[in-house]
């Protein structure tokens, strides 16, 4: 796996927060990077993966480990 | 006349009621358009207006009857009451309470969000008019109030549209 740039931690929050701080990482991170985005909203299996369709960012992989999901996202 | 494209990155959103259970949504859809990197604008109209009253206004209008009105929908976000069941307060306030709990942000905490990441919050001149609702008395970095036409124009280019 590549370096991770960053994680969000969305672990606990409802929608919308788990797209909104996945936005706000992203806006901050440079083109190519890779982030990891945390998540247990149930939601955020089709939220995230629709969000990156959408901004034209890169799903790489998603797993799911207990309550957890997990999204690595390369920045457009 | 040639028709110009719509933008497929821009959504419009007449908020037209005041309604807790309305203002949520309208609050979940525009920061997440944002977030998805869409243009997002909110026309705040009629009953809508209220909650962009500042919450430390507590009554709007410039006669009995606009006050009265005020009164009864009581103006500012956090104040903002539930369509169906709301038992004086009651409704609204276990809602909020089980959003909590779910870490549901309340609607004008998801305001503030909506405005960092440039959603724009364009207030119905007509309903200031109607209502006497002063600039004065409304959140700071709203847009310049317009009417129907401005939103209409906007709406004639954004590819989603909705009413709430």
């Amino acid at each position: 796996m590549e370096d991770i740039a960053a994680t969000v931690d969305a672990k606990g929050q409802s929608c919308p927060m788990p797209v909104l701080l996945t936005s706000k990482a992203a806006k901050e991170l440079a083109p190519g990077q890779v982030f990891l985005v945390e998540a247990t909203d149930i939601g955020a299996r089709s939220d995230i993966p629709a969000w990156a369709s959408q901004t034209g960012n890169e799903l790489i992989e998603s797993s799911e480990e207990g309550d957890v999901l997990r999204f690595y996202i390369r920045k457009k | 006349m040639t028709e110009e494209a719509k933008d497929p990155n821009s959504m419009t959103i007449i908020a037209f009621s005041g309604d807790l259970d309305k203002l949520w949504p309208t609050m979940i859809l525009s920061s997440t358009g944002a977030a998805s990197g869409m243009d997002v604008t909110v026309f705040f109209t009629f009953w809508g207006l209220f909650p962009l009253v500042r919450d430390d206004v507590r009554i709007t209008g410039y006669d009995p009857m606009t006050k009265m009105l005020a009164g009864m929908n009581a103006p500012g976000m956090k104040k903002a009451k539930l369509s169906k069941l709301n038992m004086g307060g009651m409704g609204s306030w276990m809602m909020r309470k089980v959003a909590g709990k779910n870490k549901l942000m309340p609607p004008e905490e998801l305001f503030d969000i909506c405005q960092d990441m440039g959603v724009k919050m364009w207030p119905c001149q007509m309903t200031m008019d109607l209502l006497g609702v002063e600039a004065s008395q409304m959140r700071p970095g709203l847009g310049e109030p317009v009417g129907a036409a401005t939103a209409l124009q906007k709406m004639s280019k954004s590819q989603i549209n909705l009413f709430i």
